[in-house]
């Protein structure tokens, strides 16, 4: 049962049959458009990449066609998975703010996160085909659907952190209402409710990754061991990011450690990751994706140091390293998303780990 | 239930074989057997007519007029719109020891290179939805060059190579352990008393997590105008005609298949029919032959719809080994617990760590 070697190279083929390259395999176009993008990024070396290492594979492909479809998904997606780690950081600082006595602190969390929540919700919602079937996602619990165990974290989360941040803005009532029941109810309900929602909180950040991973998207998918890492890093760099932003230096020593630790730990992990994943990372360093992630990593090592050695002393110096630490988060969460679409839609991202698989497997003799 | 009898009878709901994937998924009462397609791609003669009966029957709506100059190929992909699809390959190359007619006529390239040039720039897109949108149409136009009265390749007298066409009808894998469904938030998605999965189109609120989720490329949201196109925006492929052999008909395809290329019928008695015809093929000099599908101790526990290939699973647009996402799943939501947990302490450590301020 041995085929014919009729795989088209990389390089394409070393024979002179015209025909042949758009007939069974990768057209001529897309060979020497990846050719072409590797070259370049291994001259943009100095930067020395592990995969450009990896030798040349060759795939057969039909027609060089997506052998997946990448997800319908659009922009919603991925700045949902930054507005619900902004969320779940910012209710873990507004927990500690309120039982430490940092009121502004607090604030910043309570307010960052009902934001978080809410902006989240509306592109979750959006990005539906049906939005007006969104109330379907109640009506099972599934813990093989990343997405029905999310809805249900969120659902859990977001009634708590609506409360806390309610009692935060209770000051807005109608004089009549902030003094009498409703007012004293909202006072009384505000730190219960914050430590739960901060409680809930992590699990929000963290899912996230698990939605991305549990999919046939190879980018996603070879991330999963340390795509939950580079999240809650993220999720936590750009809530200590927001409280350094908004709260004066005095209350933020908490919410500059947080973010210091997320970033380090973003940035630590991504890396990783990347080496962990072979010819799957390759998408991260591509196109868009690569743009943004090379983003990501400036912006959130910048605001790292920005946040030891700055933020501390000036306010100015701390709302511009937790400006850069928010954009680094946003950048991750786009690059991670756009590196999966991009390897959704080449065949070779599929075919070739799989054959190495195969061929692994054959000679483990098993 | 012959080839899995020394199974135990409830398997791994998440991967590796499974005796009987509807009583996995609780039908207890009243068993079925298990349907499903074997799709003998050696005696397709690609006349496409399972593509047009499934669009009959299923009602499934226009997937867009589009020339896509691969082949014979012009509806693309597997998609919403698009249950069956017919590939075609065109290859240098014997087909056992057939002779294709061919020596002595003139050689030389392919017409169809410039064709295929054409259709790459608009297949490699961003068109995910490619079947369903005629953004294909909108592809910049392409110069195939004066015509002129020499026949293509004749002033080079090369030698004719060898010539096979190779046809496959593409269609949803009914996978043992099915990503689609195991990822769906709403339950559209379900496994029915005959093994086989189905979108209940009025559940699905077209949150699109299928769509990454299927190893092979089938399950996609259907694009098309808001209140016009039947089930715009929901999540749609091949039901194996759920409709029809619930009253004991056969699907549509199958139905029409005029070669018995499409065959229709319990898996297990599938299987045995396939590897006749493979050792048949093996014996008659085409070498090629295997089975893509039907071993259920592969990534995603057998195909309920299952081919015999002539050549490579990715000449066909196959994946060679594809796994079922979820058989990682428990590792996910572990790593993940890990991490959420790492954030509540790192978050503890912060406000217990370091003086005031």
């Amino acid at each position: 049962m041995t085929a014919e070697p009729n795989a088209v190279t990389r390089e394409g083929q070393p024979e002179h049959r015209p025909g042949e390259q758009a007939l069974t395999g990768q057209p001529p176009a897309a060979q020497a458009g990846r050719a072409g993008g590797r070259r370049k990024g291994g001259r943009k070396g100095g930067r020395r990449d592990e995969h450009v290492m990896v030798p040349d594979a060759t795939f057969t492909s039909y027609y060089g066609r997506p052998i997946l479809k990448a997800s319908p998904w659009e922009k919603d997606i991925p700045a949902y998975l930054f507005m619900g780690g902004l969320a779940a950081g910012s209710s873990l600082l507004a927990a500690g703010g309120d039982l430490t006595g940092r009121p502004a602190l607090r604030r910043t969390g309570r307010l960052g996160a009902i934001t978080g929540l809410s902006l989240s919700m509306v592109a979750l919602v959006h990005d539906l085909g049906r939005p007006a079937r969104f109330i379907n996602m109640l009506r099972v619990a599934k813990p093989t659907s990343p997405m029905s165990v999310g809805t249900w974290i969120l659902t859990a989360y977001g009634p708590f952190a609506g409360l806390a941040a309610a009692s935060e803005l209770r000051g807005l009532l109608p004089r009549a209402l902030r003094c009498g029941l409703p007012g004293a109810l909202l006072q009384l309900a505000g730190r219960p409710a914050g430590i739960v929602a901060a409680g809930i909180a992590p699990a929000v950040a963290g899912y996230t990754a698990v939605l991305l991973s549990d999919t046939a998207t190879p980018t996603w998918h070879d991330a999963h061991g340390h795509l939950p890492f580079v999240f809650v890093g993220s999720a936590s760099a750009a809530a200590g990011g927001l409280a350094m932003l908004a709260a004066p230096v005095a209350q933020t020593g908490p919410a500059r450690r947080l973010a210091l630790g997320g970033a380090v730990l973003e940035l630590v992990v991504e890396r990783q990751m990347e080496r962990a994943m072979g010819i799957t990372a390759e998408p991260l360093h591509q196109g868009t994706a690569g743009r943004l992630m090379r983003a990501s990593k400036l912006l959130t090592a910048a605001g790292a140091a920005g946040t030891a050695l700055l933020a501390g002393r000036s306010r100015p110096g701390a709302a511009l390293a937790g400006a850069a630490l928010l954009l680094g988060s946003v950048c991750t969460r786009f690059g991670v998303f756009e590196a999966g679409q991009a390897s959704a839609k080449d065949p070779r991202y599929v075919v070739v780990p799989q054959r190495e698989r195969l061929a692994a497997r054959a000679a483990a003799g098993s | 239930m012959t080839a899995l009898d020394g199974l135990p009878p409830e398997g791994h709901s998440l991967y590796g074989p499974l005796a009987d994937p509807a009583h996995d998924a609780g039908w207890v009462q009243d068993p079925q057997p298990r349907k499903g397609f074997f799709t003998d791609t050696s005696v397709c003669i690609g006349c496409k007519a399972c593509e047009v009966a499934c669009k009959e029957w299923n009602a499934v709506p226009d997937d867009g007029m589009n020339f896509l100059g691969s082949s014979y190929d012009n509806s693309g992909a597997l998609g919403a719109s698009t249950w069956r699809h017919v590939k075609f390959i065109e290859q240098p190359k014997s087909l056992g020891r057939q002779d294709a007619g061919m020596a002595g006529t003139p050689a030389g390239p392919a017409a169809s290179d410039v064709l295929n040039r054409t259709s790459e720039s608009a297949l490699l897109g961003d068109l995910t939805t490619l079947g369903t949108t005629n953004e294909v149409a909108l592809a910049p136009p392409v110069d195939l060059g004066m015509p002129s009265t020499v026949l293509p390749g004749q002033q080079d007298g090369a030698q004719r190579t060898d010539f096979r066409w190779l046809m496959e009808s593409d269609v949803c894998k009914h996978c043992t352990h099915a990503a689609c469904l195991d990822v769906c938030p709403t339950g559209a998605l379900f496994r029915t008393e005959f093994g086989t999965v189905v979108v209940q189109d009025d559940v699905c609120n077209g949150c699109g997590y299928c769509v990454p989720a299927c190893p092979f490329g089938v399950i996609d949201r259907r694009i098309g105008e808001k209140g016009v196109t039947k089930n715009e925006g929901v999540a749609q492929k091949c039901t194996l005609c759920y409709d029809r052999i619930g009253d004991g008909l056969e699907p549509a395809c199958a139905k029409a298949c005029p070669t018995k290329s499409i065959q229709y019928g319990d898996v297990d008695e599938l299987r045995e029919r396939a590897q006749k015809r493979v050792d048949a093929l093996h014996a008659s000099g085409v070498h090629d032959a295997r089975l893509y599908g039907e071993n259920m101790h592969d990534g995603v526990g057998g195909l309920g719809a299952f081919f015999l290939l002539l050549d490579e699973p990715e000449v066909y647009g196959l994946p060679p080994d594809p796994v079922v996402t979820t058989k990682d799943l428990p590792a996910m939501w572990k790593r993940a617990g890990l991490a959420a947990v790492g954030m509540l302490a790192g978050a503890v450590v912060v406000f217990a760590s370091g003086s005031r301020g």
